[in-house]
């Protein structure tokens, strides 16, 4: 076993501030205060001046995402070993499916891959990247008996991976009733793909291409839409890569209107912008691609900050998926071919540091809820992860809030030759972290095992984000009119073939699979009659509706008043 | 007169107004100095002549108000000014100081609407009937086609039977009911030989009517290249579909189900889509029937960025709300069934007429499409069957009136503005219709703004046994309504004539709208990044991959599958000179990247607002990006 105090700290969580020491035995908090029992022989961490936080939470990684038959050049074991060196010390990689096969095979493949490479505890997300019919049963499978709780729908990526408004209702329909967290890609594919073509027919091939061709009110407008379909579903939205100014704004006034929404900013969009898809240096430019993309507009980062300090956005991710610049350049000649995603997972931590604590936006009880709170209580990792607390996770970071780090390519722990970031100077950086316990960094050297991150499972129904859903779906029952039966003049419709076509107000069959309403029937012939009585009489009327007419039908109705 | 107005195409027997210089329309103030008018100028055939003299009116146009006589004659105004000079013998109305105004426009109408083979009880004579004897001279009516039927056969079919039976003049939308490639030589016929410029496309009615964003992107694109003014129905018919299907199996059959399955998000993320998508295109987007609060500030929000949006709130929505669709009376319900449907929240028309006042909303339509309640009755069991619209052509002015001028939200000129002048701007008729001016058409109102009506259905001219407004007290009523220089409302009498109406044909782009936009055209030019070619590694991808390839970013066009450039044996310095070189050395889709190395805009200067950091020239050692 191991066994380790940490003495003379501060200890920092979302909620308060305070000075004690921490016992850790068997990969778990045993103690907190002063002055503790503890055997002899154990190994003592001086933290005095230095701040003690629960380990960083990276919600967004992408560490195995195929693409034309590569995959990201920091795998499993590069990245969590970075995420590692960065303070973080749990990530919750992407499952991307290959669309039309098992989410389940999927989840398996990366299951043993991470199980066998991860250095730190991961979790999961899966991609829904097909609607088909067994959906429903495989996101059972995988909510009940795989752990797993939050599913990316994408809004983007035509042909490929998009979902129509009528998939991702009932998609967040079978979300809500599991329990589990609805992700989504914002992005319109449809207005991505059309733009995509004009630029390439005007010639325009290097990535500022792929800026040009997704603008910031494409996010916008897929962050609105699926906010309203979520609304609609009464199923909780969580918007994965803010990019945007108009982004970000649609989910806190979103908020401000009572949704249960939430934002993940990452790495790159607090940390730069996106000017340098005009960079001269293809390279350069392309390494910034990733999708939505960084905005041009060069305040956006400032912006995001502000906004993840005051809880309008919740959570940060680093949407960490790093492919080389001799795979970047699979699309030197079309833009829409460079594989997407930046680096971010080492730097996600001292980038928020530097950008909203040193600059005064955000204390750091905020930034711990940030980096890693906020993510366990919405994944349903709490209090296990994000907290230092009596038999929480010994997942712990010592944190010098003065110490100065420069972001580099020839120092970062990643397997790539570039860093977006290059040459930043962030204030605040760990000095040590704790991963199940053990020492991992510590006096800048790294040492990570292979394999030896543990897989966490994660159960259903958060209630950081259901309690408010299961007491709406008490309140949103909708009740129809007790009225008496319309007993006027029918016009007579011939509803044969050909008036079909023509009807203004059609029930589009909705998915496929969907039950059909039935077709009409002529009330006429079936000699079916209803009295008045129904069988919610009783029931009290909404009592906003002012209603004006009288009970009862009246078939004569040249008045309306 | 029949067959002249039909071929109104051709040169010699364009209206007066086609025909005349601009110059015609003098400015007012000019119309005082200059009283002697050459009268021959303006004689369109072998009309017979209707003189006319307004006197000691107080006209009312959009800009300003100002007290002055009115000569009328062949159905144009002739003089403005005092002490005219006029024949002998002409007819004259006191106006005694009561204000005259232009005719309305009512910009949205639906007088031939089929539905499951019934058509709406007011046609075009009892339509234009009831507009007359609430205001409104001209209306412009939507074509409905057949889903993958022809827009020009169902536009014959409108004309057709408008000019037969309308007695105002009148304009036509085409609803593109489908879109599909043949759509765009129809379209191109309707604005160039027709005189149809404006289109509605529908983001409601699941695989009827609505299109897909992709559909939205490339139909706004063509109308954009052809002048038109697009017009949308916004509303999200996939939930809509899905809310349907929830609401009925829940056991709700009855009006109020329509209003639960329309929630009002559904309006508003449309509004909010379909002014995204004109953006991206630089096109002008038209949101009609405005109906929630929050729809209407979308398009307020956008117009404050610098969208050009504009928005149509209806004469239910003005004056009404969607409390009623709660109604214990079935009949009364399914009276108010239209889409988007009206808002529950009753504090919306307030508010609508407030974005109206302060110019947010431009115009106002009334969406009159009238079905009887035998009518409405076919979907007594079911709502979504119910047939949709709601009454209005008739209410609309005096609604607009006492919502928002006797309220004190509103002016007399931002009135005319709101309910004519805008709607003859964007629809390019401007400064025929919508406006009091030398040489306008002699469409004119005398609006009395304290006499008081209360709207019913036992009054109005609508074929309608029932009314939305019923009971409603509206102040501010037409006295007098002239239409083409006739009386043809007088003394609470109306004296009208079926198919005295004109089609009114329209121009492609109308400057109201289309101006900024082609600014806007020049400004947006998309310049690329003239960078060397890069020359370092490439990954090796397998030229035929097993499955179906992942590209995030489905490759569209062709732009070549990935080739392999180690094996092509072709390289490429940074030098510009060694480009051109290369290019003639190696085969298209090189060329098409080498043209960009020495691009035509190479001396323009750079987007200021871009920064860029590396030097030009390709580099490919780059470890450091900084």
């Amino acid at each position: 076993s191991d066994r380790l105090i940490i003495k003379g700290g501060k200890i920092v969580n979302d909620d308060q501030s305070f000075h004690a020491d921490i016992y850790i035995e068997d990969g778990i908090i045993k103690q907190i205060g002063e002055n503790l029992v503890v055997p002899g022989g154990v190994k003592s961490i001086d933290a005095y001046g230095h701040l003690v936080i629960p380990g960083g939470i990276d919600v967004n990684t992408s560490l195995h995402m195929p693409y034309l038959g590569m995959t990201p050049a920091d795998g499993f074991y590069h990245g969590t070993k970075a995420a590692l060196a960065g303070g973080t010390t749990m990530i919750i990689d992407h499952v991307l499916p290959e669309p039309g096969t098992s989410l389940l095979v999927a989840y398996d493949q990366w299951r043993e891959l991470a199980d066998s490479k991860s250095c730190c505890d991961y979790s999961l997300h899966v991609d829904i990247t097909r609607w088909h019919e067994n959906l429903t049963e495989e996101l059972e499978a995988l909510i009940k008996d795989k752990g797993v709780n939050s599913f990316l729908v994408f809004m983007a990526y035509k042909d490929k991976y998009q979902c129509t408004d009528s998939q991702m209702y009932e998609i967040f329909g079978i979300i809500r009733d599991l329990g589990a967290i609805a992700q989504v890609h914002a992005e319109n594919g449809d207005i991505i793909e059309e733009e995509q073509k004009r630029l390439l027919e005007s010639g325009i091939t290097g990535p500022e291409g792929h800026v040009l061709s997704r603008p910031e009110e494409v996010e916008t407008e897929a962050v609105y839409r699926a906010i309203t379909i979520a609304k609609q579903a009464n199923c909780p939205l969580y918007v994965t890569k803010v990019m945007s100014k108009g982004a970000a704004d649609t989910i806190a006034q979103a908020k401000r209107k009572g949704m249960v929404v939430y934002g993940e900013a990452i790495s790159a969009s607090l940390g730069t912008d996106g000017s340098h898809y005009w960079s001269k240096n293809w390279a350069k430019a392309a390494a910034f691609i990733t999708s939505p993309p960084l905005s041009q507009d060069t305040t956006t980062p400032d912006y995001l900050n502000s906004l993840l300090s005051c809880g309008d956005l919740q959570v940060t991710g680093s949407a960490h998926c790093t492919f080389s610049t001799a795979q970047k350049a699979v699309g030197k000649d079309n833009f829409t071919l460079i594989p997407e995603g930046t680096n971010g997972i080492e730097e996600r931590m001292s980038i928020i540091w530097d950008r909203s604590v040193t600059t005064g936006k955000m204390d750091e009880n905020e930034f711990v809820a940030v980096t890693s709170t906020n993510a366990a209580k919405i994944f349903n990792l709490y209090p296990r992860k994000g907290r230092v607390a009596l038999g929480s996770d010994a997942d712990l970071v010592i944190w010098n809030p003065k110490e100065t780090k420069i972001i580099s390519a020839k120092t970062h722990h990643l397997a790539i030759e570039y860093n977006i970031f290059e040459g930043m100077e962030c204030l605040g950086a760990p000095v040590v972290v704790m991963s199940q316990g053990k020492i991992v960094l510590e006096d800048g050297k790294l040492r990570v095992t292979e394999g030896s991150g543990r897989f966490i499972p994660r159960k259903t129904f958060p209630d950081f984000v259901y309690k408010r859903i299961k007491a709406r779906n008490r309140m949103a029952d909708i009740r129809g009119v007790p009225r008496g039966l319309y007993d006027g003049p029918v016009h007579d419709v011939t509803m044969a073939t050909k008036a079909v076509a023509s009807t203004p107000s059609c029930r589009g069959s909705s998915c496929p699979g969907k039950a059909q309403m039935a077709p009409l029937r002529n009330l006429h012939q079936s000699g079916f009659t209803l009295s008045g009585n129904q069988m919610d009489d009783h029931i009290p009327r909404r009592t906003t509706q002012r209603i004006v007419a009288p009970p009862g039908g009246r078939s004569n109705i040249t008045s309306l008043s | 007169m029949n067959d002249q107005r039909r071929n109104w195409n051709k040169e010699d027997c364009l209206p007066v107004y086609l025909t005349r210089p601009r110059t015609m329309f003098a400015s007012v103030e000019g119309a005082y100095e200059n009283n002697t008018i050459d009268y021959d100028a303006y004689r369109v055939g072998k009309k017979r002549s209707d003189r006319l003299l307004i006197k000691g009116g107080k006209i009312i146009n959009d800009d300003r108000s100002f007290y002055a006589d009115i000569y009328l004659e062949d159905g144009l105004i002739k003089q403005i000014g005092e002490n005219l000079i006029v024949p002998g013998g002409v007819k004259t109305i006191e106006a005694n100081g009561r204000m005259v105004i232009p005719g309305g426009i009512d910009v949205n109408t639906y007088l031939q609407k089929p539905y499951h083979g019934t058509t709406t009880v007011d046609d075009f004579y009892q339509g234009t009937m009831a507009a007359l004897a609430g205001g409104t001279t001209m209306i412009i009516d939507h074509v409905v086609p057949e889903p993958g039927g022809s827009l020009l056969a169902a536009f014959e079919k409108w004309h057709e039977a408008a000019d037969k039976k309308s007695c105002c003049d009148y304009s036509l939308h085409v609803d593109i009911t489908q879109w599909h490639e043949g759509v765009k030589e129809e379209l191109e016929i309707l604005v160039q030989d027709k005189g149809v410029t404006s289109f509605q496309v529908y983001m409601a009615y699941k695989d009827v009517f609505q299109m897909t964003d992709s559909q939205l992107y490339e139909a706004f694109t063509f109308l954009k290249g052809l002048g038109a003014v697009v017009q949308v129905h916004a509303e999200n018919g996939d939930l809509i579909a899905q809310e349907q299907n929830k609401i009925l199996s829940m056991g709700i059959t009855g009006p109020e189900g329509h209003a639960l399955s329309r929630p009002e998000e559904l309006e508003s993320e449309a509004v909010f889509r379909a002014i995204m998508i004109g953006n991206r295109i630089n096109c002008p987007v038209y949101i009609t029937k405005v109906m929630s609060k929050s729809a209407a500030d979308i398009i307020a929000q956008a117009r404050k960025k610098g969208a050009i949006a504009f928005g149509e709130p209806l004469t239910a929505s003005l004056g009404t709300d969607g409390t009623h669709y709660w109604s214990k009376n079935w009949s009364k319900a399914a009276a108010f069934v239209t889409s988007p449907p009206l808002s529950p929240d009753p504090t919306t028309p307030d508010h609508l007429n407030m974005l109206l006042a302060c110019g947010d909303l431009q115009v106002t339509g009334s969406a009159h499409c009238a079905y009887s309640t035998a009518q409405k009755a076919i979907g007594k069991d079911n709502f979504t069957l119910i047939p949709e619209g709601t009454n209005g052509i008739e209410e609309r002015m005096s609604i607009v009136w006492d919502k928002a001028v006797t309220a004190g939200k509103m002016d007399e000129n931002q009135f005319v503005a709101v309910t004519s002048t805008n709607a003859a701007k964007i629809f390019n008729m401007y400064p025929r219709k919508g406006r009091i001016a030398v040489g306008s058409d002699a469409d004119i109102v005398i609006w009395d703004p304290d006499k008081i009506k209360t709207i019913s259905a036992k009054m109005q001219n609508s074929a309608l046994e029932y009314n939305i407004f019923e009971g409603m007290e509206c102040r501010g009523v037409p006295l007098v309504v002239i239409c083409q220089g006739k009386i043809v409302f007088e003394d609470g009498k109306l004296h009208v004539l079926q198919g005295m109406g004109r089609f009114i044909p329209r121009k492609p782009f109308p400057e109201y709208v289309y101006q900024r936009i082609k600014t806007r055209n020049k400004k947006m030019e998309i310049l690329g990044v003239s960078r060397g070619m890069y020359d370092g590694p490439v990954y090796d991808v397998p030229a035929t991959p097993k499955y179906i390839t992942p590209s995030p970013s489905p490759a569209k066009n062709q732009p070549p599958p990935i080739r392999n450039l180690h094996q092509s044996n072709f390289s490429l310095s940074g030098a510009a000179s060694r480009q051109l070189e290369g290019c003639n050395n190696t085969n298209k889709h090189y060329k098409h990247t080498t043209i960009i190395g020495t691009q035509v805009d190479d001396n323009i200067p750079r987007r200021s607002g871009h920064r860029i950091v590396n030097p030009p020239g390709g580099r490919s050692n780059i470890t450091s990006l900084g």
